[in-house]
Parts: structure tokens; C-alpha cells; sequence
């Protein structure tokens, strides 16, 4: 009895690995854990319906209208930073094909020579040297890469990303080099949008409270009190935010490095990307070029299966989760660095209730010198 | 010298794969991509070095430009911005635009120099910009199918 096998033609994010979830056949790319987005288009849609239907009647009418003309557009403007950010690819960085991998560990045991059994291998770190600055490359266990400088590994999507900054469950997605500009004018637009809404709140509850009374304001547009709420809280964390980011711009630094300490405390004033200039920090980091996705999430690929019923729709949510194990080798195990989890947690740190996504299939290490080597010098740094 | 591959296909098809040769990514002027123009000790009888350190100048050059932080890239990010980044969705951005001339760049040097001598480059972008794979293939001048044979064949040849 020989099994049938159907060759078929599939986009390649069908078969990507990592915990990435895509949709609308491959363009948009979020994390998998979507309910804290979801909660943040909820808060700002609903306080901006609230404002367009109680507060903007009356002050375009009393006041002018181009303010509710000026929130309409600050909104759009908010949403598509927002959608920007969650749906487009951070800048994540290919798992590495089995020849390269292999290249790369042949490369390290010619580096390391006969190490005599009994003895932990040393890490697997190349030292780089960038603008007279030694910086360290370290091996990805997960994706089989020496990652690239600047470059983390996000252990909630299981990916390594480019210019790893945070993985913000608020935004659903990682931070990483290809975003971080949308993210960046995601918090100050939605800072500005804040204090707007708040400011006309206040100037309508009291042009109103001078013609009605304050109690019957409140009765009349009951929707105030709840924005009130809600901006208050939202102003304060939006704001911090977005004074950390503009910091951490004007120095060329990411949220990571800064968690890290790599360039604060006795590594102050050496950070070697930084052109110690804030005006060009922010407009290389604002104003840079924009990088393309390096993962081809679209292009086709032929896939063999056996003769079964695929109940794929067009727009499936979830990647199966046997994906995860395909392209990682069983005995080199996953890698589980602290530092990868400490962006996550501190994700939002100003902001007010922080909700960790748990980092997702922590495997036991199997037993690797190499890993408990890496994770040992980690602890003691 | 290796028999001469009449072309691309032919060689995709026919040969078989020795090796992979991986030319590193050159971090040492910052993370703008560059990759190393150091000779791989495996590509010794294949292909000449000034040959193959030319390539990857030219390469280097390509992406200096693409990664530019000029007036142009200001303009672009600028009028972007303005227009919440709806302009990308029509419009081809600079990067991009030089990502085409290198694919076609290296469709070029792969037809006129590496198939001839039984090899292949890869785009970077495919391999996600951290490396430049150069695939060996079976030098079909020589008698046997190990990569010894064939590079010692190869060296005898010449």
C-alpha cells in the first residue's frame, strides 16, 4: 500500500517557523497573542466615538468646527500608525537553511579546536569591532544564526528581529527595526490625541455647566465622565512613553540596550552607533531609509503531502503549531536566555497595568555544554 | 580550466551540487549591510579573486546607496509620514528600487562569470541579507565525482 503524494504550490508564510500569525494570505504578520490589541483598538475607537457623538455636536456649533474636523484626522492618523505597526513584519531575520547552519558549525569547531571531553565547550561568541567599540555577536540556538549587531531574539514570537527594541503586547507585535518608526509616531500622535480630547472635554463640561448647571451636563452626555476616565489614565502612560522613546532616539538607542545597560553606567558616551549628534540620531532613526521585509511571506513554494482533505481558508489565523519544529534540528535545543524575556516585561514601563505575555514553550534545555556554558556566563554578567 | 557551462539552466539542472561557500556579513563599519570581500579558501581553483572581491565591491557599493541617509531619504520619509505612509502603498520606495538593480546585477554576473566556472550566486535578500551564498558545482571537466578530484583536477588543468 503506497501513500499517494500531492505536490502543491503554498505561499511560504504557510510554512514559516516562529509563532507568528498571519492573515489575509500572508500580508499582515502579528503575534499570536492578539487579546491586548484587541483592548487597545477597543479604547481608542471607543473613546473617539464617544467624543464624536456627545462633545464634537456641541463644540463645533459653539465653538468651531474645525475641531471635531482636527479629531477626525488626529484619529485616522493614530489608527494607521497603529495598524502599521501590528501588521507589518519588524525587521524579523530568516532561520538559517541546513547547509548554513552546518557552514557555521563547522566554522565554530574549527574555532574552538579539540576540546577534551569532560569540558564545556566555549560560548559561541564572535567579537566585532564597530566604530573602535568591541561588540559581541551572539549564536542563536533557536534559528542557528550568530545574530547580527543590535539584533534579539523574541522569545514570545520565537523569532530573531532586527534592531530588536520590545515586543509590546499593547500593539500586538514586535518592535524592531522596520516598525519602530510607526511605533514611535503611534505614541506621540495618540499622546496628542489624549490631550485633545481630554482639553475639549474639560472646555465643553464647562461651557456647558455656565448655561445648564454641572449635574445636568454630566445627565446630557453621560459619555464624558467615561473619556475623562479613560484619558486621564491614557495621558499619563502615552506621555511617559513617548518622553522614554524621543530619549531613547536622541541617543540611538534601543529599549533593549537601554534595559541591558549596554551603552549607560561606566559604558556611557560609547554606544558606537550613535553619531553623537541628537539631530541626526532622530533623523536616522525617524527619517532612514525604509527597510524591506527580508522574509518573502508571499512567494510560492512547492509543498508535498499526502493525499489528505487541507481545511485552509484563505484567511487563517493560526499557524499550525507543528510548524514550530520543523526546521529546528532535535538535538540542539532552544534557546533560553533571561535577557530575551526582560524587553517583554518591561514592555510598557510607564504605562499603568502591565500585562506580561508569558513566554510561550519554554522547553528544558537538553543536555548541551554549549548552552549551559552561554547560560551560565549570562548569570554571572 | 573548467568545461564551459553553455548557460544557467543548464547548469541548474544538470549539475550536481558539491558545496555551499558562505561570504560573511562585514560589521565593522556599523550595521549598514556590507559583506566581507575576504576570498573564501574553498573558491581557490575556481574562480579568480579579483573576479569575485569586484563582485562584492560592487555589491557593497549597491547597498551603500540603498541605505543612504540623504536628502532624498528625508524627502521620502517626510512626504510618507505626512501622508500616514498611504504613499508606500503606490509608490516603490528608493530601497527597493536598488534591490531590483541588484537582483538583476547579480542575473548578470551569475550568466557571464560564475555559470561559466560551475558556480552560483544567491541574492542576499533571500537569505535574509546575512549572507552571500555561493553554490560549488560538480566541475564536469574532471573524472571524478569527490570535491577533491575535482579541484585537483581542476589545478592540474591549468
Amino acid at each position: 500500500m503506497s501513500a499517494v503524494m500531492i505536490t502543491r504550490k503554498v505561499r511560504k508564510w504557510e510554512k514559516l517557523p516562529g509563532k507568528n500569525t498571519f492573515c489575509c494570505d500572508g500580508r499582515v504578520m502579528m503575534a499570536r497573542q492578539k487579546g491586548i490589541f484587541y483592548l487597545t483598538l477597543f479604547l481608542i475607537i471607543g473613546t473617539c466615538s464617544l467624543f464624536f457623538a456627545f462633545e464634537c455636536p456641541y463644540l463645533a456649533v459653539h465653538l468651531s468646527p474645525a475641531i471635531p474636523v482636527f479629531a477626525v484626522l488626529l484619529f485616522l492618523f493614530v489608527m494607521a500608525m497603529l495598524l502599521r505597526t501590528s501588521f507589518s513584519d519588524p525587521g524579523v531575520l530568516p532561520r538559517a537553511l541546513p547547509e548554513e547552519a552546518n557552514f557555521i558549525e563547522m566554522e565554530i569547531e574549527a574555532a574552538n579546536g579539540n576540546v577534551p571531553s569532560g569540558q564545556r565547550a566555549p560560548p559561541r561568541i564572535r567579537n566585532v569591532q564597530i566604530n573602535n567599540q568591541i561588540v559581541k555577536l551572539k549564536y542563536c540556538y533557536t534559528c542557528k544564526i550568530f545574530r547580527p549587531p543590535r539584533a534579539s531574539h523574541c522569545s514570545i514570537c520565537d523569532n530573531c528581529v532586527d534592531r530588536f527594541d520590545h515586543h509590546c503586547p499593547w500593539v500586538g507585535n514586535c518592535v524592531g527595526k522596520r516598525n519602530y518608526r510607526y511605533f514611535y509616531l503611534f505614541t506621540l500622535t495618540l499622546s496628542l490625541l489624549t490631550i485633545y480630547i481630554f482639553a475639549f472635554n474639560i472646555v465643553h463640561v464647562v461651557m456647558r455647566s455656565v448655561d445648564q448647571g454641572f449635574l445636568n451636563t454630566l445627565k446630557e452626555t453621560p459619555g464624558t465622565v467615561l473619556e475623562v476616565l479613560v484619558c486621564f489614565f491614557t495621558l499619563w502612560s502615552m506621555v511617559g512613553l513617548t518622553g522614554f522613546h524621543t530619549y531613547l532616539i536622541s541617543l540611538n538607542q534601543t529599549t533593549n540596550e537601554d534595559i541591558k545597560g549596554s551603552w549607560s553606567g561606566k559604558n556611557r558616551g560609547q554606544n558606537p552607533y550613535s553619531h553623537k549628534n541628537i539631530i541626526k540620531n532622530c533623523c536616522e532613526v525617524l527619517c532612514g531609509p525604509t527597510y524591506p521585509s527580508v522574509l518573502d511571506r508571499r512567494g510560492l513554494m512547492q509543498e508535498d503531502s499526502p493525499a489528505a482533505a487541507n481545511s485552509e481558508g484563505p484567511c487563517s489565523f493560526d499557524n499550525p503549531v507543528a510548524q514550530t519544529t520543523k526546521t529546528t534540528a532535535p538535538l540542539i535545543p532552544n534557546e533560553h536566555t533571561p535577557d530575551d524575556i526582560k524587553p517583554s516585561i518591561a514592555a510598557e514601563k510607564s504605562s499603568g497595568p502591565k500585562d506580561d505575555q508569558p513566554p510561550a514553550a519554554m522547553q528544558p534545555p537538553l543536555a548541551s555544554p554549549e548552552t549551559d556554558a552561554e547560560t551560565s556566563i549570562a548569570k554571572n554578567q | 580550466m573548467a568545461t564551459e557551462f553553455h548557460n544557467l539552466q543548464d547548469m541548474q539542472h544538470t549539475a550536481s551540487l558539491v558545496t555551499k561557500v558562505f561570504i560573511q556579513r562585514d560589521y565593522s563599519e556599523g550595521t549598514v549591510c556590507r559583506f566581507q570581500t575576504k576570498f573564501p579558501a574553498e573558491l581557490d581553483n575556481r574562480i579568480e579573486r579579483a573576479l569575485l572581491e569586484q563582485t562584492v565591491k560592487t555589491l557593497n557599493s549597491y547597498y551603500v546607496e540603498a541605505e543612504k541617509v540623504g536628502g532624498q531619504s528625508y524627502l521620502e520619509g517626510c512626504l510618507a509620514c505626512a501622508t500616514a505612509y498611504i504613499v508606500f502603498l503606490c509608490m516603490e520606495t528608493r530601497y527597493e528600487k536598488v534591490l531590483k538593480k541588484i537582483s538583476g546585477y547579480i542575473q548578470e554576473q551569475n550568466e557571464k562569470i560564475y555559470a561559466p566556472r560551475g558556480l552560483l550566486l544567491t541574492d542576499p535578500i533571500e537569505r535574509g541579507m546575512r549572507v552571500l551564498e555561493i553554490s560549488v558545482f560538480e566541475d564536469r571537466g574532471s573524472s571524478g565525482s569527490s570535491p577533491s578530484s575535482s579541484m585537483s583536477s581542476c589545478s592540474t588543468a591549468r
